[in-house]
């Protein structure tokens, strides 16, 4: 340990004696760091499970209800499902937990608050919803399940939502206008924010790379599937129509897909069993004559529906490479500075060679000194990396607000730092401890 | 100047001068591909709506009963015509740069078997095709009596008006006045080409489809209400906008004005390419940031061989080396290294664009990046590469007779 502690003294007597040339790699450093510590904080951030430790046991069934033909079976189920298809299998009740997906925009007054009209973005669930996702609740809490039977008025709304109308006050009990009907406050959310929004999120694979708003904030307000479509007979955004709906078709018979069913599945045989349940359902279906392609049915878990999605945006994919393609270009430039830093002490080495250090002595103390540059570097690359992320949060992104420098990649800005300045060190610390002994001396 | 006693030298530091050339590789592969990547994102930028976009503005109106729609499309048009400078209101189904509703796959065949693509339908009704100021280069424009009754989302039969793009990819090398296409039920025929008409966002199909659309005039009626296009003078549009926005309250205050829709075309187009531009200022940050860096480990290397050779560089003076041959030698040993890099870094920069071509879609590095950046880090080399070298230039014949 005293032995590291002079080798830390002779890198910072070194590294003071030539200011310039370790100015020049503390700044190569920072900077390779800064960058690429900031697009791999937004990667970190975006690629993200939003379910930690519960993602694994949540699942999305998909049916094919497309009747078009498709004789080399290419056609991937479409990222929802049919009305009907979805509420069979949701009524099965066969999963541990299940929940219908629907969304749509709605005209929203506040009876007694006199403010503007506004669209507020309505998610139709079911009750499962909630202890699902494990939505946190700020007053009040979700419906039962006897309220989805009862198709009862009742809506939870967003903190958002609560503070944009209520001024953040306990809002249960209040009533909401939404388009022509009289719904009921029963919860308030706490603020939650998933990254991404991932249990309504489809279409990425048509969306050329541009999956930015796969991070927006949740809906402001949720309401019981059934009583949803007692209030807006429209239905739901379709996400798509294989078929253009005749003009009166109501959503429970419309040729498009625009409902979607998460399942949560505690154990490996329910997953099993819950697979055949899907296929089983299909083949009745088709034997009945409404479904065309029984066999293609699936039922990706979260992680891998997002996978699928490819949620994290390509632009930021594309940062990432390039970033650390910039890093790699700042190591080749440190490589070669500490290379020169080392061998003009060639005269100094030599001496302290025949005085009797050894080369692993020598080799340590470069890389004690390689390391340093690393750490002050690493320091530079943490306010850099900070500066990154602030200029990212100025971007009109919907990822914006959730980018921050967790305590994970506060450390790995260190670590990296410090490894890569190791790893630079390297080659020119085994040249250093390579110097020929006599041929320094007699130059000296 | 003779290239031999540099070579030799630089054999002598092989690995200082593998490393920098490895260094000047890199940087030539990243550099010619963002500048590529930029120069494709800016192209993108500059795509040509086809319509006078510096005239038009849109309000979207959301949240009214559907069964009034016909009623709300009169009220808002009639009202909105009333205000001064406004010279047309006209209902349409979307408009370029904002929010897509007619996206919709068409088949070359009536049964439905002949994919020939996912397509965007502009469904406008009348006075929308003089407003938007579509360039018809052949066939005619819409006629009264092609405005037909919507049934869903489309009028069922219909003559309608496409692309030169779409038209190039549907019927290439062929007439395409008079054919046919079909969505499910749906038939079209078309009766006219525009030069220009981009849709509200590229398809499936990326950034080459962004043209492929169909202006279909239809009737405005429950299926086809909300959206308005408004054209004014590009100098009164602001005020007519604004205008524009504060009559609605009035005259549908049953409906909700979508804020993020309802705006200058030339604004939703700024926003739409918001984040084009974003990336291109970083991708030209991170190469400024990568040449200075790059230039910084050139001046540190050069500086710390000029300080090593003080003395060979003193002989070499005394024995009737001028600095200008010393200088030159210096710039030479440069342009060697920066060279070989740029060597390898073509290749690299090859490499790394296929690489990208498969994970995003962009189309082959144009051959002539690879000169292009060459001259850029030979110029680099040089400029990192002088203040040392006249430093050597500098050393006094004297030194050689120092020792060490």
């Amino acid at each position: 340990m005293s032995m590291f502690g002079y080798y830390l003294n002779l890198a910072l007597r070194s590294l003071m004696r030539n200011k310039m040339l370790t100015a020049l790699m503390v700044i190569a450093i920072a900077v390779g760091i800064g960058a690429s510590m900031t697009t791999l904080t937004v990667m970190h951030l975006l690629s993200g499970d939003p379910l930690p430790g519960r993602s694994q046991h949540i699942f999305y069934p998909q049916v094919d209800p497309s009747p078009l033909p498709d004789p080399e079976n290419t056609h991937k189920p479409w990222d929802m499902m049919d009305y009907r298809s979805a509420t069979d299998l949701w009524s099965a009740h066969r999963a541990d937990r299940q929940a219908l997906i629907g969304r749509s925009a709605l005209r929203l007054t506040a009876p007694d608050m006199n403010q503007p009209p506004l669209m507020a973005q309505v998610l139709s669930t079911t009750s499962d919803f909630f202890p699902m996702f494990a939505v946190p609740f700020q007053y009040g809490g979700s419906w039962q399940p006897q309220d989805d039977q009862q198709r009862t008025r009742v809506a939870v709304i967003s903190s958002d939502l609560n503070i944009k109308l209520f001024g953040g006050a306990n809002s249960v009990g209040r009533t909401l206008r939404l388009k022509d009907s009289d719904v009921r406050i029963i919860g308030v959310l706490a603020p939650w924010r998933p990254s991404p929004q991932f249990y309504d999120l489809v279409g990425g694979r048509f969306s050329n790379g541009q999956t930015a708003d796969f991070y927006s904030k949740p809906q402001e307000v949720f309401m019981p599937f059934s009583s949803s479509l007692d209030i807006n007979t429209d239905g739901f955004m379709a996400f798509t129509c294989w078929r253009a709906p005749d003009p009166g078709t109501s959503m429970t018979t419309s040729p498009c897909v625009s409902v979607a069913l998460w399942v949560e599945l505690g154990n490996a045989a329910k997953v099993a069993d819950y697979k055949a349940f899907i296929t089983d359902y299909a083949t009745q279906q088709k034997a009945l004559g409404r479904l065309t392609h029984a066999d293609n049915t699936r039922m990706p878990s979260l992680m891998q529906w997002l996978d699928f999605n490819q949620v994290v945006p390509s632009d930021v994919r594309l940062q990432t490479w390039l970033a650390f393609a910039f890093l790699l270009i700042c190591l080749f430039n440190t490589v070669g500075l500490l290379l020169a830093k080392f061998l003009r002490r060639s005269g100094e080495i030599g001496v302290r060679r025949a005085l009797g250090a050894t080369r692993g002595a020598v080799l340590t103390q470069c890389l004690v000194e390689a390391g340093l540059i690393g750490l002050i570097g690493g320091f530079g690359g943490w306010l850099l990396t900070l500066l990154g992320l602030a200029l990212i949060r100025q971007q009109p992104v919907a990822y914006a607000d959730l980018l921050h420098l967790d305590s994970t990649m506060f450390l790995a800005t260190f670590v990296m730092a410090i490894v890569a300045s190791l790893l630079a060190g390297a080659v020119p610390a085994w040249r250093a401890s390579r110097v020929a002994l006599g041929l320094q001396l007699k130059t000296l | 100047m003779q290239i031999q006693p540099v070579l030799a030298a630089l054999r002598r530091h092989r690995l200082a001068t593998i490393l920098i050339a490895m260094e000047i590789a890199l940087a030539c592969a990243v550099l010619c591909n963002a500048c590529f990547l930029i120069a494709s994102r800016i192209q993108m930028t500059h795509v040509d709506s086809g319509v006078d976009e510096s005239f038009l503005a849109t309000i979207k109106l959301t949240g009214y009963d559907e069964a009034k729609a016909s009623d709300l499309n009169a009220r808002v048009t009639s009202g909105l015509r009333e205000i001064p400078g406004m010279q047309s209101v006209s209902v349409i189904n979307e408009v370029p740069f904002g929010e897509t509703a007619g996206n919709a796959g068409i088949t070359l065949d009536s049964a439905g078997q002949k994919f020939a693509g996912v397509v965007d339908f502009y469904v406008a009704g009348p006075g929308n095709f003089e407003a938007l100021g579509l360039q018809l280069i052949s066939g005619r424009a819409p006629r009264a009596d092609d405005f037909q009754p919507m049934k869903a989302f489309l009028p069922s039969s219909a003559n309608v008006i496409v692309s030169r793009s779409l038209a190039e990819h549907l019927w290439p090398d062929t007439d395409p006045l008079g054919k046919e296409f079909w969505c499910g039920d749906f038939h079209f025929r078309v009766t006219g080409v525009v030069a220009h008409l981009a849709r509200p966002s590229a398809g499936e199909g990326g950034p080459g489809t962004i043209e492929w659309s169909v202006f279909t005039p239809a009737q405005p009626g429950a299926n086809l209400s909300g959206v308005y296009l408004l054209r004014a003078d590009p100098a009164q549009l602001p005020r007519v906008l604004r205008d524009a926005r504060a009559a609605i309250a009035k005259l549908a205050p049953d409906a909700v004005v979508e804020q993020q829709a309802s705006q200058t075309i030339g604004d939703l187009r700024q926003v739409y390419f918001r984040q084009d531009r974003i990336m291109a200022g970083m991708l030209l940050g991170v190469i400024v940031a990568l040449l200075l860096v790059t230039a910084l480990g050139i001046v540190g290397l050069a500086s710390f061989w000029v300080q090593q050779r003080r003395r060979q560089i003193g002989i070499r003076r005394a024995i009737g080396a001028t600095r200008g041959d010393i200088l030159r030698y210096f710039q030479t040993e440069n342009f060697l290294i920066v060279t070989s890099g740029i060597a390898l870094g073509m290749l690299l920069a090859y490499a790394l664009n296929l690489l990208l071509m498969t994970q995003y879609e962009l189309p082959r590095l144009p051959l002539y990046y690879l000169p292009a950046g060459a001259l850029i880090l030979w110029g680099l080399g040089q400029l990192a590469v002088l203040g040392p070298a006249l430093r050597a230039a500098a050393v006094p014949p004297v030194v050689a007779t120092w020792s060490g």
